[in-house]
């Protein structure tokens, strides 16, 4: 690979290692949730990821040309390996904490995928377009949760409270990148991710305030993820979604 | 949080345009924005449909079974509400 095919594939695996990351977390609800249809609606978003974490490690082989696959990519690299931003590892907590994530990251990823379309790489371009239809849907969805927990019982609120004051922590990283992200921005490869910091803090401002939370802006607090440097969680979690093919190399079904 | 605070949804999806909408079943949902939802990601997953109705189940008038004997038994034998009954002309043909 030479400079710029190896930008293009750590670009590509950061975002499958989002994408991946984040639809194991939404599995664990799979028969948790507080009810079944939230269930089944919980692991349809996590089946989103997962579609969207296959299509950035398909094309990132491809870029790679070593023969590898997306499986390869997914449960044969080490918890260093991993590039996620922190957010998405998180333990999924309780109910209340996993929605507020989603509409955080919801947010993020509407505004995120649509510059995104606008791609020079048509393939990226694509997996955008294909994308950011799955998050307007998203949402769509984790919006009246959040409202419906602030304003529910106190019980709710406390816990809306609670996962506010943990995940604060993480926002501020959506928006930061590497030097091969900057590269790839400036080619209009890649989106400009501190150009979407002020309407994201503006929305998620007036979407809390309308349920009386206050919220500030998101703040750099903790990083590392791009650098393989990660939160005490992503190793036991990888632990799990990795140990089939660990313990049976190359099991199919 | 338990499903006895839920109400429950009967749901309608219109397979494809120009199609009645037909009844697929029901769920719980907080309110009617969550059951369409819901409904979604229950019966149109794999493209079975273009357009979802839902209505809070007791919002549905229902004919009851132990009505039967006056309800729908009548109709049982009144056969000349039937155009099969009568006998056509043979100047009518091809009716």
């Amino acid at each position: 690979m030479d400079q710029q095919q190896q930008n293009l594939y750590r670009f590509l695996v950061g975002l499958g290692d989002d994408s991946v990351v984040l639809s194991h977390r939404l599995s664990e609800w799979c028969s948790n949730a507080p009810y079944l249809e939230e269930d089944l609606a919980l692991s349809n978003v996590a089946l989103d990821y997962i579609g969207r974490a296959r299509m950035f490690y398909q094309y990132a082989a491809e870029i790679e040309g070593k023969g590898r696959t997306e499986d390869d990519i997914a449960y044969l690299r080490d918890e260093r390996e991993f590039t996620n931003l922190l957010i998405h590892e998180l333990p999924i907590n309780d109910f209340a904490f996993t929605m507020l994530r989603q509409f955080f990251v919801d947010v993020f990823y509407c505004n995120y995928l649509e510059e995104l379309c606008k791609s020079s790489d048509e393939r990226i371009a694509a997996i955008a377009a294909k994308a950011v239809k799955e998050s307007r849907y998203h949402l769509k969805r984790s919006e009246p949760w959040i409202r419906q927990l602030a304003e529910g019982t106190d019980e709710s609120r406390r816990r809306i409270e609670n996962a506010l004051a943990e995940l604060e922590n993480f926002l501020g990283e959506l928006f930061e990148m590497p030097a091969w992200e900057v590269e790839l921005a400036e080619q209009g490869i890649a989106v400009d991710r501190k150009a979407l910091k002020a309407n994201w803090d503006e929305y998620v401002q007036q979407f809390l305030k309308a349920s009386d939370i206050d919220f500030a802006e998101s703040r750099l607090l903790v990083q590392g993820g791009r650098e393989g440097i990660h939160t005490e969680h992503l190793g036991h979690m990888l632990s799990d979604m990795q140990y089939v093919q660990r313990a049976y190399p190359g099991q199919q079904w | 949080m338990s499903q006895e605070h839920l109400a429950v949804y009967e749901v309608f999806v219109r397979s494809a345009r120009g199609l009645d909408h037909k009844h697929v079943g029901s769920l719980h949902a907080e309110s009617p924005e969550h059951a369409l939802m819901y409904a979604r990601d229950c019966y149109i997953r794999r493209s079975e449909g273009v357009s979802i109705w839902v209505v809070e189940s007791k919002n549905i008038t229902a004919s009851q079974d132990n009505d039967t004997e006056n309800f729908v038994e009548p109709m049982d034998d009144k056969p000349y509400r039937h155009a099969t009954h009568y006998v056509l002309p043979d100047s009518v043909n091809n009716m």
